[in-house]
């Protein structure tokens, strides 16, 4: 009897392993592996031909003290300034608005989901072109009512803001969704008690639904710095392969380092203080929700 | 089977959050305020694809009317044909399309074959490594790419659709995530009748699991492809040459060599767009729900 329950429990045990199989090879060879390469690459000279030698701390020293790798981390982090809260507060905006509405809540969330769905890519595009001063009906408008209207690519003071406004329009129906979910779960009865009680909407607004809603809010602003600190695609459709300082980012930094000019050690050295800011900034989050953050069950 | 497949909406019901109440309600007029602001947000978030599709019409001199004007003056659908002619698009459509789905396929099996493992079978290190799974949702891409495209170098896979399809075909954390959570919601009741049956735990995988996974599996499926069709980060690492390129690299690369071509990138950009916002509009619920889930506390 001993025995045949070991059997069995050997053959669970190779079945279990039989169903993650080709799963658990994929973590092996394309996280786990690459994971653990990229920490010694961090710490090493390398251009993926010579032979690789031991760095040391000098491509950290690189990543901390390069002029232009600064100033591409000090655009990202304005970037996410800009794009993270503007991103939650509109999302919130509309999707508050979107319950509040009766009728034509799939059709307003048509409009303002179909940007998340298309890509970066063809975004960019449309921006490059909206965002070019002598063509842009933008900039007209912004001139016919007597408004500045700025190169926004050009400009140094304007590209990250303008990076973060396509970004803000990019996002603003991930947010809805995410909000109008959590909207979703906000009892009724807890709003009319309030109600009763004669609470007007700001009242509500504060006291109920947004502590209610703070788990979500606390997701979104998680997903949605990490988002922001990894943005690539739009910078590099936007500006191209020689990116003006201004506008230069940390995953840009990464790739020129990585894929143009194969230093590998000190692009491996970006992305480890890239994951290692993100880890700290999550923490610090996770950290702070016992303040405000109110889950129900 | 009907009691499986009402067993199998339940569980999907549990998580979904995002459920259209379809309320008769009579029409307020205190509403009006709140659809001219959502209709103005509308038309603000439909005017650059607006502005898109019908520059892609325009002859290029049009494009630089001050003040501009929305609709084309004069029709010039030869720009798609120009567009089409310059580039190779429909090569890049079949790109896209066959490592989009292939990715799909192959993803969804294995997330749910892991899945399943993971939430039914006991044996030693199912915890640890379902935590490592967790763990690994959060590195960035950046820390990955760099090895992975030593390694894809190494076995002679750069420049070849391989590099884009089997990475994120074996892998997918959130996948199994997503699919574990569902499976766990199937009552275990249905796989032990079976079992008495004499179905073993291949069978009932076949026969039990996977049948009630479907809801879950189109969204994520849905999600997936979406992820797929619009990489440009790996498909610009691994992809040198223009035979191989994907939708997004092509207009890249199409607005990298007629920069002055406003119309041409226009019409690229919109045949870019075109394919993925109908199948938004067609799969809107599924892909809905599939971003809610996403964000499901669990």
């Amino acid at each position: 009897m001993r025995e045949s329950a070991k059997a069995h429990r050997r053959k669970e045990t190779a079945l279990g392993y039989f169903f993650l199989g080709p799963q658990l090879v994929g973590l092996l060879v394309f996280m786990l592996g690459p994971l653990v390469f990229a920490l010694v690459l961090g710490f090493s000279n390398w251009d993926g031909f010579g032979t690789m030698t031991f760095a040391g701390l000098k491509n950290f020293a690189t990543v901390f003290t390069d002029p232009q790798l600064v100033t591409s981390s000090r655009n990202t982090v304005w970037f996410a300034v800009l794009s993270v809260p503007g991103q939650l507060l509109s999302g919130f905006i509309v999707a508050w608005m979107l319950q509040k509405v009766v009728r034509g809540k799939s059709f307003y969330r048509t409009f303002y989901f179909a940007p998340v769905v298309t890509s970066s890519v063809a975004v960019a595009v449309i921006w490059l072109w909206l965002l070019n001063p002598d063509i842009s009906p933008l900039n007209t408008t912004l001139k016919k009512m007597g408004l500045p209207a700025p190169d926004w690519l050009q400009d140094a003071r304007f590209t990250i803001p303008a990076f973060a406004v396509v970004a803000i329009w990019q996002g603003i129906g991930y947010q809805v969704v995410m909000f109008s979910a959590g909207l979703e779960n906000v009892p009724k009865s807890l709003l009319e008690a309030a109600d009763i009680d004669g609470a007007n909407e700001w009242q509500k607004m504060r006291k109920i639904t947004v502590p209610l809603l703070s788990p979500t809010i606390l997701f979104l602003s998680i997903t949605g710095i990490i988002g922001s600190f990894q943005i690539f695609d739009l910078v590099f459709v936007l500006m191209g392969t020689n990116a003006p300082s201004a506008s230069r980012t940390i995953v840009y930094e990464i790739y020129q380092k990585a894929f143009v000019e194969f230093n590998f050690g000190v692009a491996c050295a970006i992305a480890i203080v890239l994951f290692l800011a993100l880890l700290a900034l999550t923490g610090l989050q996770l950290a702070a929700q016992k303040r405000w953050v109110h889950y129900t069950e | 089977m009907t009691t499986i497949s009402t067993l199998g909406a339940n569980a999907v019901e549990t998580v979904a959050h995002e459920k259209d109440v379809r309320t008769r309600r009579p029409f307020k007029w205190t509403q009006i305020p709140l659809h001219l602001i959502l209709a103005v947000g509308a038309v603000g978030m439909a005017l650059p694809f607006a502005w898109m599709v019908f520059s892609s019409f325009k002859p290029l001199g049009e494009i630089f009317l001050q003040p501009p004007k929305l609709l084309p003056i004069q029709w010039a659908p030869e720009n798609y044909t120009n567009a089409l002619a310059g580039a190779n698009f429909g090569r890049a459509f079949f790109n896209s399309i066959y490592i989009s789905l292939t990715v799909v396929v192959v993803s969804l099996f294995t997330c749910a074959m892991a899945a399943y493992g993971f939430a039914r079978i006991r044996f030693p290190g199912n915890n640890l490594l379902f935590t490592i799974f967790l763990a690994t949702l959060m590195v960035p891409g950046q820390l990955t790419v760099i090895p992975l495209y030593i390694i894809m170098s190494k076995i002679g896979w750069v420049d070849t659709h391989l590099a884009l399809i089997v990475p994120p075909a074996l892998f997918s954390a959130f996948g199994v995530f997503l699919l574990r959570q569902y499976v766990r919601g199937i009552p275990i009741e249905l796989e032990e009748a079976a079992a008495i049956d004499g179905a073993g735990r291949i069978r009932s995988f076949f026969t039990i699991i996977l049948p009630l996974l479907r809801t879950p599996m189109v969204a994520l499926g849905i999600f997936t492809f979406l992820a797929q069709w619009n990489n440009f980060f790996y498909a610009l690492i691994f992809l040198n040459t223009e035979d191989n390129f994907t939708i997004p690299l092509l207009v890249n690369q199409f607005k990298g060599q007629y920069s002055s071509d406003w119309t041409g990138l226009m019409a690229a950009a919109t045949l870019a767009a075109a394919p993925l916002l109908i199948v938004f509009i067609i799969a809107q619920r599924q892909i809905v729900e599939g971003i809610a889930l996403s964000g499901s506390k669990t």
